[in-house]
């Protein structure tokens, strides 16, 4: 048995490293949420660790400043992530339900190839896309960043474990019995018993794209059609320095805050959903 | 079960059902590739108002990309990426162990797994942007280091090539280091409890422990995250474009290289991008490929691996 001290020692050494790597995490976000309250004259005069008085005024500012349009961002942004997340974990749950319940020919080939470009970057074939899009007259709108997600191979391989995991096949066996239509079965019986797996990848789904970044600068030129990453990059690439500091700390505050609220709810279930991921690989 | 009864045929809605997948990859992913891979070979810009080309120039991009900074950019790429990565993993084993340790009761876990994972969530844009603004000679972390006397002066971060690198390595550390976590968790808490147990009444200490039993034991997933974050790091563009405004300041010395690609594509530039993105293809290609030999190996090696424990362990019993 070890002696008493060198435990104590130990647990003292494992909280201070936790505790350090916390703050770190948390710090940043309390020097913006502070600083985000401050009029652009305190802010001038040096770092405080208490809150000013001026965060309704930032955000008003925030609110009325025609050239980052920050309220029209979320707002693109939302329909945007939104659409994402409905049509991605829509078809990818088509998609592996296709492949798991059903014998065909090309099946073990058409799964082979999905797997194989499972971890493929989509900035290789950005060249061609912009090209493509471009020709079909999708150049400066939202459909671009839409309409391919309906092939996302790793939701589709998360929705494959899981079916495989907790879908057994006498039950569309049963259904087939009782008369319901191929397609009926899915969206009737095999939709709810994929609810946990669908919610999972909804969220995933939606804060990629809420964060995405690469795709939709190549896209989208029009002020009114810009997502929130954009607008914060032409921030950056704006004449900085005369701007109210107050306000550039609102509007990054505007861009991550609603991500971390809807975290703090889920974050249990975020949780889950990583270390399952992780086994699954 | 499998067999079809009265004879229907259902094959048919399985084509039915992986109908839009195939066709939305087909006309987003296969044709752009085919079109980029095509553009690769042709001398095909845009100066001015003008467009020059396309004509069939066969290799020359590939040459002409090979003598500019792209093998910089590669090795800026690498270097910003190894940054952020050996304390992302060192910590995460680290923190994997401490928090998977029965023995070990810490308080407050769930509370630390919330916080170390909300970066990974952040806007990676927003993120740089937060720390170009607090990082800047009149932003707070230079007040806080004044008022506190560490320094007398504004110190530049931006403006030295170190700074700057390890800026963004920090990023992308706080960024990674708590998914890493989570996943390493997963594995260790995979490891059976009985493997456990037999080491310890066989006098192994937590030291031990962790070099011959749990090290060894996760090695599978250990690789894997490694071969993704190397795909991530090749990837990486958000964090240093914006913290650089896409200059990869000082000196192009954290420019990587899809923030090059990013620039040809702005400037259209095609044949140039169509080449750079086939380098890109060929790297990714290899690194996708060792993915999928570990994902489609794994339960063939985690059998082997339990048959190796269940030999061990009736070793110990005897």
């Amino acid at each position: 048995m070890k002696s008493a001290g060198i435990n104590r020692l130990r647990s003292f050494v494992t909280y201070t490293v936790l505790i350090l790597l916390s703050f770190m995490c948390l710090f940043f976000f309390y020097i913006l949420i502070i600083n985000a309250t401050r009029s652009h004259a305190d802010l001038q005069k040096g770092f405080s660790a208490l809150p000013g008085k001026y965060f309704l005024e930032n955000l008003r500012n925030v609110a009325n400043d025609g050239s980052f349009p920050m309220f029209r961002g979320i707002f693109n942004s939302l329909i945007v992530s939104g659409s994402t997340a409905a049509l991605c974990t829509y078809f990818s749950a088509l998609t592996a339900y296709g492949l798991y319940a059903y014998e065909f020919k090309f099946k073990k080939a058409v799964f082979t190839f999905i797997m194989a470009i499972l971890v493929m970057p989509t900035q290789v074939t950005a060249m061609g896309f912009l090209r493509l899009i471009t020709k079909m007259g999708m150049y400066d709108s939202l459909l671009p960043m839409i309409i391919p997600s309906i092939a996302s191979p790793s939701v589709f391989y998360f929705m494959h474990s899981y079916l495989q995991s907790s879908l057994p096949l006498s039950l569309v066996e049963a259904a087939r019995i009782d008369g319901s239509g191929e397609y009926r079965t899915f969206n009737r019986i095999v939709l709810p018993i994929m609810k946990p797996a669908l919610a999972l990848q909804a969220i995933f789904t939606f804060v990629g794209s809420w964060n995405n970044y690469f795709i939709p600068a190549l896209v989208i030129q029009s002020k009114n059609k810009m997502t929130v990453p954009i607008l914060i990059a032409t921030l950056r690439g704006a004449d900085y320095m005369n701007f109210d500091m107050g306000k550039i700390y609102m509007m990054i505050t505007v861009a991550i805050v609603p991500i971390i609220v809807v975290y703090l709810f889920l974050s249990k279930y975020i949780i889950a959903g990583v270390a399952l991921g992780g086994v699954k690989e | 079960m499998k067999k079809k009864r009265k004879g229907v045929n259902y094959s048919k809605w399985g084509y039915i059902f992986i109908i839009p997948f195939i066709l939305c990859f087909f006309i987003f992913s296969l044709i752009p590739l085919v079109d980029t891979i095509r553009y690769s070979f042709y001398e095909y810009y845009r100066s001015g108002i003008k467009e020059i080309g396309p004509t069939f120039i066969g290799f020359d991009n590939y040459t002409s990309l090979l003598q500019s900074d792209m093998i910089k950019y590669a090795l800026n790429t690498v270097i910003l990426w190894v940054i952020g990565f050996i304390p992302q993993i060192a910590v995460a084993l680290l923190l994997a162990v401490w928090f998977t340790n029965t023995r070990k009761k810490i308080r407050g876990m769930q509370f630390f797994k919330v916080v170390i994972y909300l970066p990974n969530l952040i806007m990676a844009s927003a993120f740089a942007m937060l720390f170009f603004t607090i990082f800047s000679t009149n932003g707070p972390i230079n007040s806080i280091l004044m008022s506190i006397g560490i320094s007398n002066k504004p110190i530049d971060f931006m403006g030295s090539v170190f700074g700057t690198r390890s800026l963004i390595g920090l990023m992308n550390f706080l960024m990674w280091f708590g998914n890493t976590t989570i996943m390493l968790m997963a594995a260790i808490m995979g490891i059976s409890v009985d493997v456990i147990e037999a080491a310890e009444l066989d006098g192994c200490n937590s030291t031990k422990r962790f070099y011959y039993i749990t090290l060894p034991l996760i090695r599978p997933i250990l690789a894997y995250t490694l071969v993704t974050s190397i795909i991530g790091g090749l990837q990486m563009f958000d964090v240093p474009q914006i913290f650089t405004n896409g200059q990869g300041n000082p000196d192009r010395t954290s420019m990587t290289l899809i923030m090059f690609l990013n620039n040809h594509l702005k400037s259209k530039n095609y044949g140039m991008a169509g080449s750079l993105s086939v380098y890109l293809f060929i790297i990714s290609g290899v690194l996708c490929f060792i993915v999928y030999r570990m994902t489609n190996n794994s339960d063939a090696d985690s059998d082997r691996a339990i048959a190796k424990k269940k030999a061990k362990e009736e070793k110990r019993r005897r």
